[in-house]
């Protein structure tokens, strides 16, 4: 089997399900219970707190755990429209981001809030320029997701971050859900950013949890509130096993991530390399720099992308149209559209997406199943198929 | 840079006369204490100086430890360069190089202690300064308030250099002023009081009262753990449990509701007294600030008082809350003393205790209660720890954590 789909969700390592596990046994109390099983279980959570704050260069106090990256995105979202809302009701998000933010800002707008969604040009990227127009005496958010998840474009942050020095009482949010474990780490922590979401499954941590970063002295208002945990900041018992499981998968995800990086960028290039060379197909991700390692997105023209993915699953290979979460809808990939990518182009893209763990054996055998299904799509090629109904 | 010392500044104790000698001392053990996992360093203490041979020691970790030690008033790193103009040009323009940035002001002050070398003051300082406009033509020489100011010391060993000066704790080198007891309870003000009491050169010993079964085991581990907090600045703090629960059970039988905080805290500062008085200690020092709650309003500061003539030193007594806390943040100890656990101050609180508690009325109450027989029994059960900076309390499954995450 070769996964290559880890922008969908990434499998959860032995090591990280190991720490799961034991948590669940032996740290099971309610961390906000007085006994002394409590006050372990409190332990347990506020240790990896800790190891999370320390390995994104953080406070503890800066860290606020989760369910994910839907609910890191829609919190600082509609908690930054409550919280400054007599400051302003105008957003700026860009017109590629995950769903999580889009709808969230569409929710938004039905209450009254003004949103200006950023084009991108037709590689995929926002301009700092666009943004600098955008800004407004009432903007109170720019929201913008380090790595695209559909082609992997890495967005401008420490440009946009050096932009909005000069606006110090927008809050910055960056989405980096596709950009932890991926060398990105020095932008993402311009000291500009004020808040940024992760998601725990995309990093080999278990379903169903996630965090955030909210930097000190910056406000927003609770989405769910309860019990206060979470300073009061997020109310609901902690999902200690899977917190301190996604403080383990976070440590291993960023020791030696420079070399796995590489490692993600070789296999992407024997990939691109590959597939690039032929006629019918058409490149969405670029090999430069300002794409990120592990996502490369492309089109066999003329097959649907839901085809081209059930023809690799023949091959136990797994690749996605271009995001799992609209791949079921049927649509057209968000990104490509916003990109002027021709209708007919962007409903075949599919998504190669790496991990840490993907080799280049991989990309060979992916390599040698691509051709293999190329030449049988080449009987649905429009100029082939041409030539077959004049034989009839 | 590897630099070759590090050159502390004596604080206060410059000005201190005939005990100089002995300050002189006790510094130098307490900084031998402080940097005891640096086995490779050489502490010279001198006249006006203490020099801190590092030997290859990591000048970081050796500075990060300094900086926690009272009676220092600043210390630089500084470069040992053999006596030859030719080495110290090179090594005066690696120094400027990694610590001045490019367009910085800056002079030169040259020290010298030996007499014999080629080059007097002026000429050093003309010398150095020259050397330097030509290899640092970005730089600017200000006389009034450089932004660097680069140290020449010519001693009889070499000639050291340096550009950075680094605020000590200030303060007396602890032990200096004598031996005290300080009452911690486990709020945010006692151990800031522990703290002001190091500062000035105070041996504290913690006397720490519990009252099991109202007070939990996390209350005593909490006070214990602050304990720990505290020990950098002196190596080890002696931890005094005094047992409490009999004497509280007895006051709450036999003393009315309105005078239960004031025979409570009578009894503490007796006991806190006879322990001092065991132990060679001159003083009590707490946490109270005036006003803040009912038992520190200036009456019932006055009824308490009553039982003792021994000083009692309130560091913290006109300092707000606001004030209280920043500190107890910068000593870290603020998040360990909002841990919710009861202590023995809380768990017999009356709902309305006296604000204005009347001297004769405690003492009138507290002949209903067998105040010598309680103490006597109190003081038999003390239990006396010695508490150092790396010993852990309250985290106990920190070693099974480690492994998991």
């Amino acid at each position: 089997m070769i996964y290559f789909d880890n922008s969908a969700t990434t499998k959860a390592l032995p090591e990280v399900l190991d720490t799961y596990r034991k948590v669940s046994e032996d740290f099971f109390a309610n961390p906000s219970s007085l006994h002394a099983l409590g006050g372990k279980a409190d332990e347990m959570l506020q240790s990896a707190r800790h190891q999370i704050a320390d390995l994104i260069g953080a406070k503890p106090s800066e860290i606020f755990f989760t369910s994910g990256g839907t609910e890191g995105d829609n919190w600082i979202i509609k908690g930054t429209a409550m919280a400054k809302r007599q400051f302003g009701k105008h957003l700026i998000t860009t017109s590629i981001e995950h769903p999580a933010v889009i709808n969230s800002m569409k929710q938004l707008e039905k209450l009254g809030f003004e949103v200006t969604y950023l084009p991108v040009d037709s590689r995929g990227f926002i301009h700092v320029e666009d943004l600098k127009a955008a800004i407004r005496k009432d903007t109170i958010l720019v929201s913008v997701m380090g790595v695209n998840n559909e082609i992997g474009s890495k967005q401008p942050i420490a440009e946009i971050g050096d932009l909005l020095e000069a606006y110090p009482n927008i809050h910055f949010h960056v989405d980096a859900v596709q950009a932890i474990g991926k060398g990105l780490m020095a932008a993402l922590r311009h000291p500009r950013v004020d808040f940024i979401t992760f998601s725990g499954h995309k990093f080999h941590a278990p379903r169903g949890t996630g965090f955030i970063y909210a930097k000190e002295g910056r406000l927003i208002d609770p989405l769910l509130t309860g019990g206060g945990q979470e300073h009061d900041w997020r109310s609901g018992t902690e999902n200690t096993p899977a917190i301190a499981a996604m403080a383990k998968a976070l440590r291993l995800l960023l020791n030696d991530e420079d070399q796995k990086v590489a490692q993600q960028q070789a296999v992407r290039e024997r990939i691109y390399q590959h597939v690039s060379q032929f006629d019918n197909v058409t490149m969405f991700s670029q090999l430069s720099d300002d794409f990120a390692p592990h996502v490369l997105c492309f089109a066999i023209e003329g097959v649907r992308g839901e085809t081209t993915v059930h023809a690799f699953e023949t091959h136990d290979i797994y690749i996605s149209t271009t995001s799992a979460c609209s791949s079921k809808k049927g649509t057209e990939s968000s990104t490509l559209a916003a990109m002027h990518v021709r209708q007919n182009i962007a409903t075949s893209a599919i998504r190669v997406s790496l991990d840490e763990h993907n080799t280049l054996a991989e990309a060979d055998e992916f390599n040698a199943a691509f051709d293999a299904i190329y030449a049988d799509f080449q009987k649905l090629n429009p100029v082939n198929r041409k030539e077959t109904v004049r034989a009839i | 840079m590897q630099y070759s010392e590090i050159m502390v500044r004596y604080g206060e104790l410059s000005t201190k006369g005939k005990n100089r000698q002995s300050f002189i001392g006790r510094l130098n053990g307490n900084v031998a204490k402080a940097l005891h996992e640096y086995p490779g360093l050489t502490i010279r203490p001198k006249r006006d100086r203490l020099h801190i041979e590092l030997n290859g020691e990591d000048a970081d970790g050796v500075m990060n430890r300094l900086s926690q030690v009272f009676g220092i008033q600043s210390f630089s790193p500084s470069l040992a360069v053999e006596k030859d103009m030719t080495k110290v040009h090179e090594q005066v323009l690696a120094l400027m190089n990694e610590t001045v940035p490019e367009g910085s002001s800056y002079k030169v002050n040259t020290r010298r202690s030996d007499h014999d070398f080629a080059l007097d003051t002026n000429a050093m300082n003309l010398d150095v300064g020259d050397f330097l406009s030509d290899a640092r033509p970005d730089l600017v020489v200000k006389m009034k308030d450089p932004d660097f100011i680069l140290r020449v010391e010519v001693r009889r060993e070499a000639i050291f250099l340096s550009t950075t000066t680094i605020k000590g704790a200030g303060g007396l080198p602890v032990g200096t002023a004598g031996k005290a007891m300080l009452m911690l309870s486990g709020g945010i003000d006692s151990p800031v009081a522990g703290y002001y009491a190091l500062k000035r050169g105070v041996e504290i010993e913690m006397v720490h009262f519990f009252s099991p079964p109202y007070t939990s085991d996390n209350a005593l581990a909490k006070a214990k753990e602050l304990t720990a907090k505290l020990a950098p600045y002196v190596g080890g703090i002696k931890f005094i449990q005094v047992p409490f629960t009999e004497v509280q059970e007895e006051v709450k039988a036999k003393v009315p509701e309105g005078y239960l905080m004031t025979v409570q805290r009578r009894m503490m500062l007796r006991l806190t007294e006879a322990i001092a008085q065991q132990r060679d200690g001159l003083a009590i020092f707490n946490g109270e600030s005036v006003g803040q709650v009912a038992s520190q309003t200036l009456e019932s500061m006055a009824a308490i008082n009553d039982v003792t003539t021994m000083p009692i030193i309130r560091p913290v007594a006109t300092m707000d809350k606001n004030e209280i806390i920043a500190v107890a943040e910068d000593i870290d100890t603020y998040d360990l003393s909002i841990m919710p656990f009861e202590d023995c101050c809380t768990i017999f609180a009356p709902p309305a205790p006296k604000t204005r508690p009347k001297t004769d009325r405690a003492r009138y109450y507290e002949t209903k209660i067998d105040v010598d027989g309680l103490m006597q029994r109190a003081l038999d059960g003390i239990k006396i720890t010695e508490i150092k900076a790396s010993d852990q309390f309250m985290n106990q499954a920190t070693d099974l954590i480690a492994e998991l995450l």
